[in-house]
């Protein structure tokens, strides 16, 4: 029953998917065991506390951490159980039994028992924790009172015994299983977290592939495989360890000297072209799709961008393959808010071509046949402020005369969320990273009615109830005979908001990881979808 | 006796005015902490929360009053993002931070005095110029240039010094010596400019006229009377390197305090923010205070003032 769902749930994503996974096919060849590897970032680790990291660097370390319910097929989207080892769906799609596997520890040796599921979702949505997940969980009985204050505990999620789970839903929630699979639903024991005193992100405890060994503050962190780990074979490295306050220039020279094997934060562009060129280029680059649209928020409530003609002016006006040269290659142009990688992903859909004379005549129909003057907003670290002076050429070709402001990105954000102050907004630094791989993480919070309060993060301030219903008619859908169904209707959401032109998808820019010539693996588990670096399934060659 | 403990008062007041300006002017930033912490995804229920938990949601002079209770109580908070006490945050890089500010003041000094006192003996001459020059190109050179050919040329090509992190001595020497460089033009200058005063008093031309050798004249005489302005711009450097070189730290991945403040501006972490900017100016006022201490000790007509 699950595996049929399994597949038919994932239809599109493998379709979407298929030139990867014969990649991956092509490199999986007897991943080995052992050897300890060293990983670089710039920035250091903030927390490793799955109910409050939230960045893409420490989120594939808690990925390997900690354990859920649920969690994906290395290098792809495909959801499949982890700690569960079976589960049921009601046929109102609104019951979920999870049945756990017997004998997962915690690696501070307990076992994983059900009301430990159940506390740390809990964990999660309670506002006391401080943590970003609690929307996620909206869908569980009891959540609003968990995150209004009035209960600490979730009504819709019960144990009838140690090795059951079930989770009650106040709405059908097709992405429900999704959620159980972020990080926020990793499994923690109550015990480690009350005696970490409040510093359980420094003293994790989990039950994933991986234990934290060591953590020198502002220096590096070590790993250690779980011996215990329920999956034979995995992970496959020994341990690795974790090295912050890297500059990533440095990191690269360090990894051509052999003393690192992987530079998180990928190759500056200055170095990109000099290392693809080089003789070991090739072996030494990971360059990877990823969940990711990088586009200019158009502000719907701000004249003139209120005028539907101007903002499909702008749409056509933008050279979205110059900005790609910008970042030497490492994007695509985008033409839908949807990622060529995502599930309900229109290749057929051709969006606005670039074309200054037809944007010139739109602005004139809208009544600006001279253009007018506006303000662009971008965060202030390379290559943005480039990109977005790009885009101001691009609109000056049109007549628009757009003033480039870049900002610290918490600057930005807050004059995204503030009604009326930014009418356009490049979205570089920050563009919108799927929290799993459903389009309708794409939605809501970006483009829906929802996200277009004071302090959201939908700013184009885009409202269309029309949409919305057809958003939340969509999500209801959780048969699984009617996921490819879904499917359609998330990618017809997508590629019909595009006639309003709230944004224009600009690119679809690609993740680079360095690694050493030692590293093995397929390019998808170093830029894994789901999870950036997948430490579980990397190896080491020799 | 009495200077230090006037000192400590006017330091405590120092301190007051620090915590009140930087809190004010963090709180009167266009940026929402809760809303970063919150991340995209979050509701507008979340973002409330988060807010009323971190009493962001009090009234600014509420929020200060408390801030300084806790900071009498030698409680610096905890950071919004990391959620760790911000104190043991900045004790893990006092080590780091302290090594690297000793090594840099230790190689400016060395250099500088030298420099400075070699260009003021041939004052006007082909030296004197070529100190001048390098001390120029030293002052003005950007940190992260010499950082990076220092690092090259002798880490990467030569493989003389390890290219990043903390640990033995080896470590510290390739950043020590790139705040040197970058800083020693300016105590040269000021050895330069002092000791050339000195040489023209009548204790130095008595000295030499009693037919003591020039560099005794130099080392007993000239020097300890030139070396005034180097002992306060210690102090001041003791306070700037406090606060971090973020620099420096990002090229040779040095674990101080400026790659601490510099992702907490990023975060909008204010504790983090207040915590490092509290401490640097401790830095400064303890510089100037140990300056004040010890000129006396090196120019005995302080003393008598």
């Amino acid at each position: 029953m699950f595996k049929r769902w399994l597949q038919t749930t994932t239809v599109a994503t493998v379709l979407a998917l298929a030139p990867l996974s014969a990649m991956s096919a092509m490199a999986q060849d007897a991943p080995k065991q052992g050897g300890e590897i060293v990983v670089t970032y710039k920035d250091d680790i903030t927390t490793l506390d799955p109910a409050i990291g939230y960045d893409w660097v420490n989120w594939s370390m808690i990925k390997s951490l900690y354990s859920r319910l649920m969690d994906y097929k290395p290098g792809t989207p495909d959801l499949e159980p982890s700690l569960a080892e079976s589960f049921t769906v009601s046929p109102d799609g609104l019951t979920y039994t999870f049945k756990l596997r017997k004998g997962v520890k915690f690696s501070n040796g307990r076992e994983v028992v059900a009301s430990d599921v159940k506390y740390s979702i809990e964990r999660a949505v309670n506002p006391k924790t401080q943590g970003p997940g609690a929307g996620f969980f909206g869908s569980i009985q009891g959540a609003e009172d968990v995150t209004g204050g009035k209960s600490e505990t979730l009504s819709g999620i019960e144990t009838p015994d140690a090795g059951t789970v079930v989770f009650k839903l106040s709405r059908p929630d097709a992405t429900f299983l999704h959620v159980l699979a972020i990080n926020f639903a990793s499994v923690v024991p109550k015990e480690a977290v009350d005696a970490a005193g409040g510093d359980f992100g420094k003293k994790p405890v989990g039950s994933g592939t991986f234990v934290l060994k060591d953590w020198t503050i502002g220096q590096k962190l070590t790993f250690e495989r779980n011996k215990d780990y329920f999956v034979k074979d995995m992970p496959h490295i020994d341990g690795f360890t974790v090295e912050v306050g890297q500059e990533p220039l440095v990191a690269l020279l360090r990894l051509q000297k052999g003393e690192v094997d992987i530079a998180g934060d990928g190759i500056p562009p200055a170095k990109f072209l000099e290392i693809k060129n080089s003789a070991d280029g090739a072996k030494m680059i990971v360059d990877g799709e990823q969940l990711n649209t990088g586009y200019v928020t158009l502000n719907t409530k701000v004249k003139p961008f209120d005028n539907v003609k101007v903002r499909q002016a702008v749409n056509m006006a933008v050279n979205k393959e110059r900005i790609t040269r910008i970042l030497n290659g490492r994007a695509t142009p985008a033409n839908q808010p949807l990622p060529p990688l995502m599930p309900g992903y229109d290749k057929s859909f051709k969006g606005y071509a670039y074309d200054v004379a037809k944007a010139k005549a739109l602005l004139a129909e809208a009544g600006f046949p001279k253009g007018f003057e506006t303000t662009l907003y971008s965060t202030n670290t390379d290559p943005q402020p480039r990109i977005a002076q790009a885009i101001q050429q691009d609109l000056a070709a049109v007549g628009i005369k757009a003033d480039v402001r870049a900002l610290a990105q918490a600057n930005v954000i807050a004059a995204g969320g503030t009604e009326g102050e930014a009418p356009m907004i490049w979205s570089g630094g920050m563009a919108w990273i799927a929290d799993f791989p459903d389009a309708s993480n794409f939605y809501g919070p970006i483009l829906g009615c929802s996200g277009a309060v004071p302090g959201g993060w939908n700013w184009s301030w885009y409202c269309n109830k029309d949409l919305d219903a057809r958003a939340i008619a969509a999500d209801s859908m959780s048969d699984p005979a009617k996921s490819a169904e879904r499917t359609a209707a998330w990618g017809k959401v997508f590629t019909d908001i595009m006639a309003d032109a709230p944004w224009v998808p600009v690119i679809n820019e690609r993740r680079v990881v360095a690694k050493s010539l030692r590293m093995g693996g397929a390019d998808n588990i170093y830029i894994d979808p789901t999870r950036v670096i997948n430490y579980d399934a990397i190896y080491v060659n020799q | 006796m009495l200077l230090v403990a006037r000192r400590l008062v006017q330091a405590l007041l120092i301190l007051l005015g620090v915590a009140a300006i930087t809190f004010v002017l963090l709180y009167a930033l266009p940026a929402d902490p809760a809303r970063m912490i919150a991340g995209r995804s979050a509701t507008a229920q979340t973002v409330a929360n988060i807010r009323h938990e971190l009493g962001l949601d009090q009234p600014l002079l509420m929020q200060f009053w408390h801030y300084l209770s806790n900071l009498l109580s030698g409680n610096l908070g905890r950071s919004y993002a990391q959620k760790t006490d911000v104190w043991t945050l900045i004790a893990a890089r006092l080590p780091a931070t302290l090594t690297l500010m000793a090594a840099g003041i230790f190689v400016e000094v060395l250099l500088g005095l030298t420099l400075g006192t070699i260009a003021a003996i041939r004052r006007g001459g082909f030296v004197d110029r070529l100190v001048m020059m390098a001390s120029f190109v030293g002052t003005s050179a950007p940190q992260f240039l010499v950082a990076l050919l220092l690092l090259y040329l002798l880490a990467v090509t030569l493989g003389w010094f390890p290219m990043s992190g903390f640990g033995g001595f080896s470590h510290v020497v390739l950043p020590g010596v790139t705040l040197g460089l970058c800083g020693a033009g300016w105590y040269a200058r000021m050895v330069r400019s002092a000791m050339i005063d000195v040489l023209n008093q009548d204790y130095v031309r008595t000295a030499r006229a009693k037919g003591l050798s020039s560099r005794r004249v130099i080392l007993r005489h000239a020097l300890p009377n030139a070396i005034l302005p180097i002992i306060a711009m210690i102090g001041i450097d003791i306070g700037q390197f406090m606060g971090g070189v973020v620099v420096v730290e990002a090229v040779y991945g040095w674990p101080g305090i400026g790659q601490l403040a510099w992702q907490a501006i990023q975060q909008v972490d204010i504790p983090i923010i207040m915590g490092v900017t509290l401490t640097s100016a401790l830095a400064i006022v303890i510089g100037n205070l140990l300056a004040d201490l010890i000129a006396p000790i090196v120019d005995p007509r302080i003393r008598t003032r």
